[in-house]
């Protein structure tokens, strides 16, 4: 759906493959790294792999997250000892990184390599083509050294050969000049035919024809994998650090991907009073706003939308996962749940109501045991159908619910509902 | 008539739509009905993959009307070159290659693409094409958008009821731009509670590289001067909104613009969320939807505090601008009346068959819309009739003519052959004409008179792609096809088929062209060379000339000269012809008072299993 950040390890696992066709033979990669997880541990990976004893190791997490050595999270010129030491101590545990709190669980090993110079390589995709950034200056503080980056445009229908990379070329020694040009030329190769949108290698170094990135950033676009699979290999998409999906997340995820229709669902506090069920992509965005601009930000329970038309039972199998989640503790005050939408352009609003009420039927009881209040606006085809059904289910099933059609404004539904939170603000 | 530059769809522009899709086609045309639009905004439809082509049923208002279905944009382009825009629906997987064709062709001014999902270098690589031919793309990733009382795209403003809570079929004096299509129809309402309406209304898409940006269609709406004030519903993640801030300080954007940009919630999430668009993810302060909303503010954009207040705005711009006298007031419309809400599962019943070619509900019968007494009167010959129910037109005299020569030249074969044998057969049987004549027509087909459609299809494909003769006999010998229209029963190059000398002659006299039937007589001297019976038949010549005339007349594109051939039209003159001669066998058997035909035994070679086989067997069981 989107571009997407890799491991690092998977990102140079899968370089190595290509390397030496995309250089045309003038280049090398040995892909020498390792993943240790919980799973697979450092012992498991020496056997398949024997440079891990003979070499000195670098090892860091490999989380989707920068500036480890900054956390303390990196190892550097270690023997294989000291390596299996720091990763017992370090597996499981629990760090903050920047706001974020979460589990160290992967690990990538490679070997040691001394710099004696350190060099900086990036492409960032843009609307009209890709830029490719170098420094002769590369390590930790790029950042801040960005005025000794020089950056190439390579346009969208250009090829890099045909672009003019003295610019770059100039910032290396002459003799090096042509090494640096194959190199970046195949890096780029690479970058664009395996549809990344960002690939950094932060510090390099290259020395006779052989390749050494010591870090990688990449992303890749994932609705590529139609054209890239064979060349992905099994390529995974973490979660972004401290973002481990819950198992109901999981869920919709898995329902979301057998589906033709979009269903998304995070959980950002499950002790939020604030829980939302909103139909559309923009829609849900602009609830969730909502909520989090009249100041109930810290009682925003989910971020979560369905949409393109799903099924009465898709939609069912969502209201159902969001019920039960929002239904496992007493809150004090009371939760409020906000069914929410724009006039939608072709979801059937009476057929996805239809899945919405049989999970209000499923979850009644404990709704009203735990003083539930649901506030319910949308439009679109058949709306009159779908608000009648739900009122009369409300009814029904005793429910302490309001219905409101397009005839108010979309998120005005949200205002009468946070003041119907006990305690308020 | 050329349109100004900011106007991308109004009252005539008229679209093909890339994929099989009924309800959208249809609100399309509802909402052209509603909006009082002459003709419908549709001009064809392209059913990709070989699905079903030819005709689309659809309301017009209360009548029923079709629209033609290609199996082929091309076609569909070709046959209809004053629709400018395409509505692609093709899947993410293939919405590439349908656009990069679309962008290609010369009528084509706009490509809108629904698909969500497209990679986005595909995308980029459609931006660099479109900015390349001068043209725009809408989408992808979106449901499209509306010009109010002229145009929409696909499901863009939603059902019917919505069209007339949002007054869409007139417009109003507000250009609006979204990223978000989900919003499109949220947002027209709004603008319908709070000012006269939208005068024109576009989502660009959720994706990171929408083929167009907001900045873009602000600058047509800009230009426009129908449009009065403009709404912008932006998003968190990328740098359009900036563009925006930058054309209103520069002067690009004069008239007033009320704005909101929408992911304000994402500073209280823990870690990055993606949201429900591709695009929607701030990399870096700047592309916060707080940034944004700050930057619009300080260029002189009007920015509410929360999207609760969007209405607010805009109505208190609106009422500016009345004040002002910059926007009069607008005589209301009444929309024309639909008979029935549109509900896929209570629509209207629609006919179960379709006629094109008669009616014989009037005062007289029609041809293919010509009647009766008309064709008695201006001395339609029988060739002409078979035109005008076969092809539904009075085609050439020359053509008709070859149909009539066929037919004569078809009508018959003496006895022995399979059809008049079993009329025959059957007429000793004593049964009666329409089963001798039947019992006849069921064994016209591959062997017997029916290699018309064959001989057409094998050989025109061969001189399409170029074969030569050589390679043509060699490629069908390698797949051990024997080449239909070649080779007879007892005709030879020593004992030649007049019948085929005749539709030669005739051929040779009277068409300019007749590049298939070189092609096949190239071919008969090849295979003659190998077989001396090898030779060019009369149902290959029948076909092949015909594929010839076809072409002559340049009423017919190669694609639907495949249709005639594919749907057994060619096999329909053998068919007709030669029942003539059936039904002559018919009469002459009863005429003759001929009893019951028994095979004489010496004409049957009995082979049955041996004695000690049938021991042998009755042993084993």
């Amino acid at each position: 759906m989107a571009q997407r950040g890799i491991r690092e390890y998977d990102a140079k696992r899968i370089l190595a493959k290509h390397m030496r066709r995309l250089s045309k033979g003038t280049f090398k990669y040995r892909g020498r790294v390792a993943l240790v997880t919980p799973n697979t541990s450092i012992e498991a990976v020496a056997k398949r792999k024997q440079w891990v004893k003979t070499e000195k190791l670098t090892v860091k997490p490999d989380q989707l997250f920068g500036k480890r050595g900054k956390h303390g999270l990196l190892l550097v010129n270690a023997t294989y000892d000291e390596a299996k030491s720091w990763l017992e101590e370090k597996m499981n545990s629990i760090v903050e990184v920047g706001k974020v709190q979460g589990k160290l669980t992967h690990f990538l090993v490679q070997p040691y390599v001394e710099l004696d110079k350190e060099y900086y390589l990036a492409f960032a995709g843009h609307q009209d083509g890709d830029y490719v950034h170098f420094s002769a200056e590369g390590g930790v503080d790029i950042e801040a050294n960005w005025d000794m980056v020089t950056t190439v445009n390579v346009p969208i229908d250009a090829k890099i050969e045909d672009v003019d990379l003295t610019p770059i070329l100039d910032s290396v020694s002459n003799d090096d000049g042509d090494a640096f040009r194959d190199l970046i030329t195949a890096l780029f190769r690479f970058y664009r035919k395996l549809q990344f949108g960002f690939l950094e290698f932060n510090p390099f170094t290259h020395k006779n024809g052989e390749f050494f990135p010591v870090d990688t950033v990449a992303r890749l676009d994932d609705t590529a994998h139609f054209l890239c699979h064979e060349d992905w290999k099994d390529v995974e998409f973490p979660a972004p650090f401290g973002r481990e999906l819950r198992p109901e997340e999981q869920y919709i995820e898995d329902l979301d991907e057998k589906s033709g229709s979009s269903l998304k669902l995070t959980v950002l506090n499950p002790k939020g009073r604030v829980w939302t069920m909103v139909a559309g992509g923009g829609a849900s965005v602009i609830y969730a706003d909502t909520v989090v601009d009249l100041g109930f930000g810290d009682e925003l329970a989910t971020y979560g939308e369905y949409s393109g038309n799903p099924t009465t039972e898709e939609t069912y199998d969502y209201a159902k996962t969001l019920l039960d989640l929002m239904t496992r503790g007493e809150v004090e005050g009371g939760k409020v749940l906000i069914i929410g939408g724009g006039i939608a352009n072709f979801t059937d609003v009476a057929m996805t109501f239809d899945g919405i009420i049989q999970a209000l039927d499923d979850y009644a009881e404990q709704i009203k045991e735990q003083d539930i209040k649901i506030f319910i606006r949308r439009g679109g085809p058949n709306y009159k159908a779908g608000l009648a059904k739900i009122r009369e289910a409300g009814k029904r099933l005793d429910l302490d619910m309001e219905v409101h059609g397009p005839e108010m404004h979309m998120t005005k539904v949200v205002s009468i509902a946070l003041k119907n939170l006990e305690g308020g603000r | 008539m050329t349109k100004p530059d900011y106007v991308l769809f109004d009252k005539d522009t008229t679209a093909i739509i890339f994929g099989n899709q009924q309800a959208a086609v249809q609100r399309m045309l509802h909402f052209g009905y509603l909006a009082g639009r002459e003709e419908p905004s549709v001009a064809a439809i392209v059913n990709p993959s070989g699905g079903r082509k030819g005709l689309m049923k659809v309301f017009y208002g209360k009548d029923e009307i079709l629209l033609p279905m290609y199996n082929k944009l091309g076609a569909a382009v070709k046959n209809h070159p004053d629709a400018d825009v395409v509505i692609n629906f093709a899947s993410f997987r293939s919405a590439y290659d349908v656009s990069v064709e679309a962008l290609n062709y010369p009528t084509i001014k706009t490509v809108a693409i629904i698909a969500e999902g497209i990679p986005e270098r595909q995308t980029r690589q459609l931006i660099a094409l479109r900015k390349k031919l001068g043209k725009w793309i809408i989408g992808p990733a979106t449901v499209g958008g509306f010009v109010a009382g002229s145009f929409k795209i696909g499901n863009a403003g939603g059902a019917l009821s919505n069209l007339l809570m949002s007054k869409l079929y007139r417009p109003g004096s507000v250009g609006f731009v979204s990223k978000s299509g989900g919003m499109l129809n949220e947002m027209a309402n709004m603008i319908a509670r709070n000012s006269d309406g939208v005068y024109e209304g576009i989502a660009i898409g959720g994706d990171k590289y929408p083929g167009s940006t907001l900045v873009e269609h602000l600058q047509r709406y800009e230009a426009n001067p129908d449009i009065k004030m403009m709404v912008v519903l932006g998003e968190v993640g990328g740098d359009d909104e900036y563009e925006i801030v930058d054309a209103i300080k520069d002067g690009r954007i004069k008239k007033p613009v009320v704005a909101w940009v929408t992911g304000t919630c994402a500073k209280v999430f823990p870690s990055e969320v993606q949201f429900g668009h591709a695009g929607a993810m701030a990399r870096g302060e700047a592309e916060t939807a707080d940034a944004k909303n700050a930057a619009l503010k300080e260029a002189g954009a009007y920015v509410p505090n929360s999207y609760d207040d969007f209405d607010k705005h805009i109505r208190k711009v609106y009422e500016d601008l009345r004040a002002k006298g910059i926007i009069e007031e607008k005589e209301e419309v009444t929309p024309r009346e639909i008979p029935v809400d549109y509900d896929p599962r209570t629509m209207r019943r629609s006919t179960n068959i379709i006629s094109t070619i008669s009616d014989d509900r009037g005062d007289e019968l029609l041809y293919a819309g010509i009647p009766i007494s008309e064709v008695i009167r201006d001395r339609y010959s029988v060739g002409d009739v078979i035109s005008l129910l076969w092809f539904k037109k009075r085609l050439p005299q020359y053509v008709t003519e070859f149909l009539e020569l066929a037919l004569m030249i078809t009508a018959d074969h003496g006895p022995c052959v399979s059809g008049a044998h079993n009329t025959i057969v059957t007429a000793m049987a004593g049964k009666d004409i329409t089963a001798s004549v039947a019992s006849g027509i069921l064994t016209i087909g591959p062997r017997f008179g029916g290699a018309i459609d064959g001989a057409a299809k094998y050989f025109k494909d061969a001189l399409e792609r170029g074969l030569t003769p050589r390679q043509f006999v060699d490629e069908m010998k390698a797949k051990n096809i024997n080449i239909p229209g070649i080779g007879h029963r007892v005709k030879s190059v020593h004992n030649p088929d007049m019948r085929v000398n005749l539709l030669e002659e005739w051929a040779f006299a009277n068409l300019p062209k007749h590049k298939l039937l070189d092609f096949a007589l190239e071919v008969e001297k090849i295979t003659t060379a190998k077989k001396n019976n090898l030779i060019f038949n009369v149902d290959g010549c029948v076909g092949i000339v015909f594929v010839d005339i076809m072409r002559s007349t340049g009423i017919y594109t190669e694609d639907e000269i495949d249709d005639i051939i594919d749907s057994g039209t060619l096999n329909g003159i053998f068919v007709l012809g030669r029942t003539i001669g059936m039904i002559g066998h018919y009469l002459d058997q009863k005429r003759l008072h001929s009893g019951l035909y028994r095979h004489p035994w010496d004409e049957v070679l009995y082979m049955l299993p041996s004695e000690t086989e049938v021991l042998e067997y009755r042993k084993a069981k």
